[in-house]
């Protein structure tokens, strides 16, 4: 066995991997910027239901009173962000594919959609945060000044903020997007056969280390080609300050 | 008529009162100067005349059209909200240009926004497009701007990017152009630029509110000015009348305290 093994059928293997891992992580991104910035919104949403038992006898007690206040919106998506952001992701795919199985006794999905289903829940939540602190950090009179010149909040949104933020964001997402790619190989835990699974399994099958360690360089050029892109973007945004 | 008339303004941030009411008119191509110290409501007059705050009571009416009514509780729609802001114009204290724009785009994309609403849009687009950029080039000469047409505003010093935030402003062609304290966040050297350009437009008979602490210019230039101190009109009346024959106690204070500082 172990004489097939040669460095090109290694490569050839890992490649495969690859597929795999650049699946995971362009639908992730795919699904999780949106969702990310909805949930951006989420939290940022200040709805009141309550708001009208203010100044009654109701909410003059302490319970009426936080109840007259409540954001139950924007409660709710801290609440998912502070849980998935709080635990460990591995601890979150386990969670996700074997919970069916103890559950109701069989499995819900199959391996590549659950981790798939992780991770854009997982990312989205982090790019909620990352959308929020960067539409947050636009100022107030770039609002107003669209709101003086009679636009709509979307043509406000659209034409005036998202780019502002989207400039702002790019370093941030150059973080979480490098993070991504390494954590995609968490997905092993639960077989997923991308890079580091295909890599991990000379060792039990040829007895062979090397091929582990040679996963690294397949992440260093996926990350180097990320760092270009984003290199590219920030310096096509540079012609404007915000 | 008057373009303009204020009845009554009241307005509350919580328990604190910010505006305590306020009444006035204006007549049309009239400017009127608003002059206080920081915290006496003249900025928060100017933004619940823009719409940026509702104030808790009172009326306003712009060419015998009642804008807004306290006492009217029907829900406006967005729509109705914007079209009744474009009859007021708004230059802020910190330009608040689009910085992803050029000066030029600046000035057209509000324009532009509202005409793909207009029916004909479609058909006459590039026609409609060319006579937007056409107003807006106008506007920008007129604020002696010729040479920074396609610059962007961090490649503009302080009084050209106001000077944009004018241009911008009058391209909707509102009926009366406010400014809040428009050269409080210049250096002084500047001023002059930006208060000239007002001037010209003083003479142009444009119907404006100027927020101001530039008290020479608000003598210069107004044709009535209001004194506001504590959220109440204290005195008003013609700069001679307000700056000369100062009647009353307060007014009295706060101008002796502005000419030992200048």
């Amino acid at each position: 066995m172990s004489a097939s093994v040669t460095f090109s059928s290694v490569t050839v293997t890992l490649f495969e991997g690859l597929v795999t891992t650049a699946q995971l992580f362009f639908l992730t991104l795919v699904f999780a910027l949106p969702i990310g910035l909805l949930l951006s919104f989420g939290a940022m949403n200040r709805w009141q239901p309550f708001r009208m038992l203010r100044g009654t006898k109701f909410a003059s007690g302490r319970f009426g009173c936080a109840l007259s206040e409540l954001r139950p919106i924007s409660l709710v998506v801290k609440t998912v962000v502070w849980i998935i952001r709080g635990t460990p992701l591995m601890l979150q795919i386990i969670a996700i594919f074997f919970g069916p199985r103890l559950l109701w006794g069989f499995d819900l999905i199959d391996r590549f959609p659950s981790a798939l289903l992780t991770f854009v829940i997982n990312y989205a939540c982090y790019f909620s945060e990352i959308f929020r602190g960067g539409i947050q950090s636009v100022p107030v009179g770039q609002q107003e000044a669209g709101l003086v010149l009679g636009m709509t909040k979307g043509q406000i949104f659209f034409k005036v903020t998202l780019l502002q933020v989207i400039k702002r964001v790019i370093p941030p997402m150059g973080n979480e997007f490098i993070n991504l790619v390494k954590d995609t190989a968490l997905a092993r835990t639960i077989s997923v056969y991308e890079v580091l699974w295909m890599g991990e399994s000379f060792i039990k099958s040829a007895g062979l280390m090397w091929p582990l360690f040679y996963t690294a360089v397949f992440y260093l050029a996926f990350n180097g080609i990320l760092v270009l892109l984003f290199g590219w973007l920030e310096k096509k945004l540079d012609y404007f300050r915000a | 008529m008057p373009i303009l008339e204020v009845n009554h303004i009241n307005k509350s941030f919580g328990s604190t009162k910010v505006l305590n009411d306020i009444s006035f008119s204006l007549e049309r191509g009239k400017a009127l100067a608003i002059i206080g110290s920081s915290g006496s409501g003249k900025t928060t007059l100017l933004r619940c005349l823009n719409f940026l705050e509702t104030p808790n009571a009172g009326q306003i009416v712009v060419n015998g059209e009642t804008l807004f009514d306290a006492a009217d509780h029907s829900s406006k729609s967005d729509a109705e909200i914007r079209k009744r802001r474009l009859h007021f114009g708004m230059v802020f204290q910190s330009f608040n240009l689009f910085p992803q724009y050029t000066a030029l785009e600046n000035v057209m994309l509000a324009s532009l926004l509202l005409a793909k609403e207009r029916p004909d849009y479609k058909q006459n687009k590039r026609e409609i497009h060319e006579q937007i950029e056409h107003h807006a080039i106008e506007l920008l000469s007129q604020m002696s701007l010729e040479g920074r047409m396609s610059h962007y505003p961090h490649q503009l010093s302080g009084g050209q990017q106001q000077r944009v935030a004018i241009a911008r402003a009058l391209a909707l062609q509102p009926d009366i152009l406010c400014f809040d304290e428009p050269t409080s966040a210049l250096d002084p050297e500047l001023t002059g630029e930006v208060l000239k350009v007002i001037r010209s437009l003083a003479e142009q008979h444009t119907t404006m509110i100027i927020v101001t602490h530039e008290m020479a210019f608000a003598r210069d230039v107004a044709d009535h000015v209001l004194f506001m101190d504590g959220g109440v009109i204290v005195e008003q009346g013609t700069p001679t009348e307000l700056f000369e024959n100062t009647q009353n106690e307060r007014t009295r204070a706060f101008l002796s305290r502005f000419s030992q500082n200048s």
